[in-house]
């Protein structure tokens, strides 16, 4: 029916459309400007992985063991990052991301760096697209529910939420165990897809990669994530003969979206010229 | 009803409150005044759970509220308009109101006092749909008013309700304060304006460098010697 390299850029397609939506909830709605978002992702790959070969659950309660297991840790690097604002915040996130890494680079139950082999090929596009539709249900769900308002409420301004009675700790905590969870979700299907995993596959450029994503297709827009996973997926292949120049195209990627489009190819229209990422590059442009 | 007894608070090691000690009682409007960093935001912040005391206790209806967080001292019913108005930029001036009725769940009585606000400040009423970042500063610091209403609390801390305002501006929001005031809420003022905060209030403190050196009645502030020279410019 589909040809096996199409399948592939769909099954990747599906996974990165969950990485994308899940960052969204972190960065989009809640403005918390996190580019750990990878090491998420190889908590939930490790975790589901290690679950399968041990002891052999079925392939559902594998992914939702991974799910949970990188939802614990989002709550655990959560509740001490979370203190931090802004730009302090996306370093903290960044080295705790980097320490995930270096960790399973040095764990023997992980196979280190030789990676870790031998996972079982489960994920087919069904589980992918089941996957994606569950996400993205669940994630507007709560983005629509009372969590959501207080998630946006922090984005806009985060001491009036405390001061509309809004626990701002706590809100936060939760959103990054919610985005963590997903993304731990992307991560098994993604270990049970690829059959190896290697801890450089889940390095700062992934994070970066997830990033650009959100960035493209909107920020706080669910469409946006997925188009913006869809264009970032399909892109570097058409582009295989200048695949070395592809992190200089993701920059420029970057600042041009700034520039040009900073509400993202489907963000919410600019409502009064202060787009999201504005803040956290104010400098860079000029006062609206 | 509101207690504030020996309180001290500051930022890391600097202490900008030094044991400060006044009260509000119920139904009325109590000022606290004073120049450029005496302490008066930060006393304001420390009630509202935004800073912790590092010594003595703020009591709210004979129960001490110094260590809650700030979501349960709103829901214990004091609502906090922080300086510089900070209003939810990109949301509408609608759903800010909504955001301000956050802690409760009477979807009648929110939709009650939505009409409650709405005559109260019939200017926002207007401009139900427009983001509350395209709103003029008077519109903003009404928006920022009336969404600390929607809480319904007995206490309202307004900061600097006058600040980069219009003097006429100014008086019509003092006007509304007044108002407020009326219907039954309880208000502690904070205000560097000190001619227009003495006219509304029934009592006032004065501040300087984290104390108070001074309260009585508003009417007799007004009369100060010392606060005519200092505060009033004559």
């Amino acid at each position: 029916m589909i040809g096996p390299y199409y399948l592939q850029l769909l099954i990747l397609i599906g996974i990165n459309t969950i990485m994308a939506t899940s960052l969204n909830l972190i960065l989009g709605y809640t403005g918390q400007l996190s580019i750990g978002h990878a090491a998420f992702m190889s908590l939930g790959a490790y975790g589901s992985a290690l679950v399968t070969l041990h002891f052999g659950f079925p392939f559902l309660v594998s992914l939702l063991c991974g799910a949970l297991f990188a939802a614990f840790f989002g709550i655990i690097i959560g509740l001490p990052t979370l203190r931090l604002k802004g730009d302090y915040l996306a370093i903290a996130t960044l080295g705790l991301g980097e320490i995930v890494r270096i960790v399973f680079l040095n764990l023997e139950l992980t196979g280190g760096a030789v990676g870790l082999r031998g996972i079982p090929k489960k994920t087919t596009l069904l589980w992918v697209v089941l996957a994606v539709l569950f996400t993205v249900f669940i994630l507007s769900r709560i983005i629509r529910s009372r969590i959501g308002r207080a998630f946006i409420a922090i984005r806009e301004d985060e001491t009036a939420a405390d001061s509309m009675g809004i626990n701002s700790t706590y809100y936060k905590t939760l959103c990054f165990g919610v985005g963590a969870f997903f993304a731990g979700l992307g991560g098994g299907l993604f270990a049970h897809y690829m059959r190896y995993l290697n801890p450089n596959s889940f390095g700062f450029m992934r994070s970066i990669e997830h990033l650009c994503m959100v960035v493209l297709g909107g920020l706080g827009n669910m469409w946006g994530a997925f188009i913006g996973a869809t264009i970032l997926t399909v892109t570097p292949e058409l582009l295989r003969t200048v695949a070395d120049l592809r992190l200089l195209i993701y920059g420029a990627v970057l600042v041009l979206m700034m520039r040009v489009r900073p509400q993202g190819l489907l963000g919410q229209p600019l409502r009064n010229g202060i787009p999201l990422l504005g803040r956290f590059f104010q400098q860079a442009r000029p006062k609206l | 009803m509101l207690k504030v007894e020996n309180v001290s608070a500051g930022y890391g090691g600097i202490k900008v409150l030094d044991r400060i000690s006044f009260s509000v009682s119920e139904g009325k409007i109590v000022t606290l005044i004073g120049s450029n960093g005496v302490g008066k935001t930060t006393t304001l912040r420390t009630i509202s759970g935004l800073l912790r005391p590092t010594e003595g206790r703020i009591l709210f209806c004979n129960e001490d509220i110094s260590k809650a967080a700030p979501h349960k001292i709103v829901e214990q019913g004091i609502s906090h308009v922080p300086e510089g108005r900070n209003v939810f930029p990109r949301l509408t001036v609608k759903e800010n109101l909504e955001m301000g009725a956050y802690i409760r769940k009477d979807a009648a009585g929110i939709r009650k006092d939505y009409q409650m606000v709405m005559e109260t400040f019939p200017q926002l009423a207007q401009r139900q749909r427009q983001t509350a970042g395209t709103l003029s500063g008077g519109e903003q610091q009404m928006l920022a008013m009336g969404r600390a209403l929607m809480s319904r609390p007995r206490l309202l801390l307004l900061d600097e309700p006058s600040m980069g305002l219009a003097p006429l501006v100014v008086l019509g929001i003092f006007e509304i304060i007044k108002e407020v005031n009326r219907q039954g809420t309880t208000i502690l003022l904070v205000e560097q304006n000190a001619q227009v905060a003495l006219r509304t209030a029934h009592r006032g403190y004065v501040m300087e460098t984290g104390r108070i050196i001074l309260e009585d009645s508003a009417d007799a502030l007004l009369q100060n010697d010392q606060v005519r020279k200092a505060y009033l410019g004559e």
